[in-house]
């Protein structure tokens, strides 16, 4: 057990902290889900991950050859903290980032990885996943989405739903049925669509917080060629699992729930009831703490799942918890930042009385969405249970 | 950075494992339940072998010399076991207490009897006002010629039947904090044990009545208020270590049990209602695995944190072992419920855990103030 940085390592946070302080966008992209409806948002977010890419702040741990740089875990958790705790903004390529490229870098072919990778990287190409379809969400595995071979092409047809970014997204990473008649698991495969070939229609859902985040996504005849399959055909499960892996790790990430704590505990001790800090209310109080426990024990878990992973120690059961246990870390935070904000809980960002511009209302609408994003809680219990105790399937 | 057990602690761990199913199995458990004292003299004997009574212990004094975080992973094999006897509270309460503040001269008696398995010590700090404040420390210590006499009744003193000494917490003036530590040898004049009867038959707690009981030469140790902090620290983690593995037996237990037993023509642990259950058990348990990790390392390394990261380690495994062991006797159904069946031996340790050295709304009190809420 150490837990120091090296010199080098300590040096290097200190670069990044100082090219975060000078670079990260002081306003329109600073705060994560705000000013999407702007036209030029895209466009600035776009350039924000590319001038953090140039910097040599993304995806420092990627093979040399796709354009990382081959360093340790470390480095990029250096980053990742830094990021955080400068609050910059949302990374527009983050499903590129944190899902596809990592399966591309175990699944893909030589000639898949030089195509796409690169430009994940800079953000000149965005992603979406396409997963989820109206009537397969947690049985994922029952998806329709047909995918007929004709020649050289696969010709798609059927329904995605839930699908964020995919209203700017360039392309998608997709699961179809590639064989109806094989074992639901079986007839799977995992293909990369063109999101602006013919046959693609996008149409916008609106969230329960009011923001257009995710989609439909209808496929009518879209013609993919066959050399977009990732994996083998009809093996599409596993290559769908491995980015699953990715996403819930990258959604149950423990920077953002210390970031948050901090910015609930300032908060309170701002605030007043019935004349005296909120802080003092012994009942609060108690919640505070145990949030504050729960959030540094995800980040010595992280640690600890970091230094296995340079230890070369395959994942176990510790990291099939990290979806569970940081998406409703996250939203206890936030339910627990609504009774501290008392009656100005209710107020929406429109209102100029809102305090902090309704982060927190939002945040605690928005955290809910990824407790059931990228498998529910339920699903999650489902999998640590099955997978990682050997408890008996039930299905 | 490199965050988690070395490759020694690992070994200390699988041997410690291997040990305890071997020497310490329930049924061994059971007859240490049904005697009179407590423990069990043949598995003390093996203990004292291995080297464990003096981990902690400085070299000078026979001792290992190794840290909090070693221990740790000793603990959690105790807890997984519901080892019985004096253990935790001799060699880790007990001789830490001396480590931090016994002279020379009186560690080489005392502690380096602890270390060696040839005495048991225990510690003494809480009174019928159930309190770690040292403002209610109301035992007094006189002075009496070059030493020091004691007046009080002391409670919940773990295993004071077997204890050769018992560290006693006893106030030398008015003054809110004015307390000292004593080192009183149970076989002294005044010293009177009445035995506690208490839920978890794994441990045995009993009161401890001086009367103008002499402290040992030498007996008063350095660091008076400052050291019930540090015994605090000490105490926190010491059993949130035990807590871990207890937690990690029931739900063993309990998983087991449900790929056997049947309902419904089907295990019940193909149910979503036990899976949910114990997959909550395991998103509980990783983390604070790793904050028990951080807080014995930061007792050892990271001085200005230890306290802070003692208390969270502490408040959140005694949450668990609670909730963890009660969900565990749920999963077993009627079984579970009968004096035949071993996972009320973890239930109840559990209920000693919860509050001995703290509850869990205390700590998170402390990590409050230590934090400046």
């Amino acid at each position: 057990m150490d837990l120091n940085f090296t010199p080098e390592e300590e040096k290097f946070r200190l670069e990044v902290r100082r090219f975060l302080d000078e670079n990260v966008p002081k306003s329109g992209l600073g705060n994560q889900r705000e000013g999407r409806e702007d036209k030029d948002w895209l466009a600035r977010a776009k350039a924000w991950q590319r001038k953090l890419y140039e910097a040599g702040y993304i995806a420092l741990a990627w093979p040399k050859e796709y354009g990382g740089q081959a360093m340790d875990p470390v480095r990029q958790s250096v980053v990742n903290d830094e990021i955080v705790r400068a609050r910059a903004p949302y990374l527009v390529g983050g499903s590129g980032l944190g899902m596809l490229g990592p399966t591309l870098i175990s699944w893909g072919t030589e000639e898949q990885r030089q195509r796409y990778l690169p430009k994940i990287l800079t953000g000149d190409e965005i992603w979406c996943q396409g997963y989820s379809e109206p009537g397969s969400g947690s049985d994922l595995a029952s998806l329709k989405t047909r995918a007929e071979i004709v020649g050289d092409e696969f010709v798609v047809n059927g329904q995605k739903v839930w699908t964020s970014g995919a209203q700017w997204a360039d392309w998608m990473f997709c699961l179809v049925r590639t064989d109806p008649e094989a074992p639901k698991h079986r007839g799977i495969s995992y293909i990369l669509i063109d999101m602006h070939a013919p046959g693609v229609t996008v149409r916008p859902l609106v969230q329960m917080t009011g923001d257009r985040g995710f989609n439909e996504v209808f496929f009518d005849n879209v013609r993919v060629p066959r050399k977009n399959l990732v994996g083998k055909l009809n093996e599409g499960w596993l290559v769908a699992n491995a980015t699953l892996f990715h996403e819930r790790n990258m959604l149950g990430a423990s920077s953002g729930s210390e970031q948050r704590f901090n910015r609930l505990l300032a908060l309170a001790k701002t605030l007043k009831r019935d004349g005296r800090p909120i802080t003092e209310d012994p009942v609060i109080r108690q919640r505070l703490v145990d949030l504050e426990i729960r959030v540094e024990a995800m980040r010595y878990h992280s640690m600890r799942q970091l230094t296995d992973q340079i230890r070369g120690k395959n994942p176990g059961i510790e990291a099939m918890i990290n979806k569970l246990v940081g998406t409703e870390l996250n939203h206890d935070l936030a339910t627990a930042a609504m009774e501290v904000m008392g009656d100005y809980s209710m107020l929406a960002r429109e209102d100029e009385q809102a305090l902090d511009h309704a982060f927190w209302p939002y945040e605690w609408m928005f955290s809910l969405g990824l407790v059931i994003g990228g498998g529910t809680s339920h699903i999650q219990k489902n999998i640590i249970a099955e997978r990682g105790l050997k408890m008996p399937k039930s299905r | 950075m490199d965050f988690g057990l070395s490759e020694e602690q690992q070994q200390l761990k699988t041997s410690a494992r291997e040990f305890l199913a071997g020497e310490c199995p329930t049924t061994e458990v059971r007859k240490a339940m049904a005697s009179d004292d407590g423990t069990l003299a043949a598995l003390y004997d093996g203990i004292a072998k291995l080297g464990w009574h003096g981990l902690m212990v400085p070299e000078q004094f026979g001792g290992a010399g190794l840290g909090m975080l070693d221990m740790t992973v000793l603990l959690e094999e105790a807890g997984w076991a519901a080892m019985p006897g004096p253990f935790l509270f001799s060699s880790v309460l007990a001789a830490g207490a001396l480590k931090l503040g016994g002279s020379d001269r009186l560690n080489a008696k005392f502690l380096a009897a602890v270390a060696e398995g040839t005495a048991t010590g225990s510690l003494a700090i809480v009174e019928s006002g159930d309190s770690l404040a040292a403002a209610d420390i109301a035992m007094t210590a006189k002075k009496d010629g070059a030493g020091w006499r004691l007046s009080g009744t002391k409670m919940f003193v773990p295993y004071a039947n077997l204890a050769d000494f018992v560290i006693v917490a006893a106030r030398t003036a008015s003054a809110s904090d004015a307390i000292g530590f004593f080192l009183v040898e149970t076989k002294s004049p005044g010293v009177r044990i009445k035995m506690m009867k208490n839920l978890d038959l794994t441990r045995r707690v009993a009161t401890l009545e001086l009367e103008g009981a002499a402290a040992a030469p030498d007996g008063e140790l350095k660091g008076g208020a400052a050291m019930l902090a540090r015994m605090i620290d000490i105490g926190a983690l010491a059993v949130a270590a035990d807590s871990l593995g207890g937690s990690e037996r029931a739900l063993e237990m309990a998983v087991d049990y449900s790929k056997v037993r049947e309902q419904f023509g089907k295990p019940i642990g193909s149910f979503q209602a036990l899976k949910h259950a114990a997959a909550e058990i395991v998103a509980d348990l990783e983390p604070a695995r790793a904050l028990l990790w951080y807080a014995a390392y930061a007792h050892d390394a990271v001085p200005a944190s230890a306290p802070r990261a003692a208390a969270m380690a502490k408040a959140r495994l005694s949450d668990i072992y609670s909730r963890t062991t009660d969900r565990a006797v749920l999963m077993h159904g009627g079984i579970g419920f009968t004096w035949e069946h071993d996972i009320h031996l973890w239930f109840k340790r559990a209920r000693f855990n919860e509050p001995y050295f703290g509850s869990p709304s205390y700590h998170r009190e402390r990590v409050a103030q230590l934090g400046g809420y």
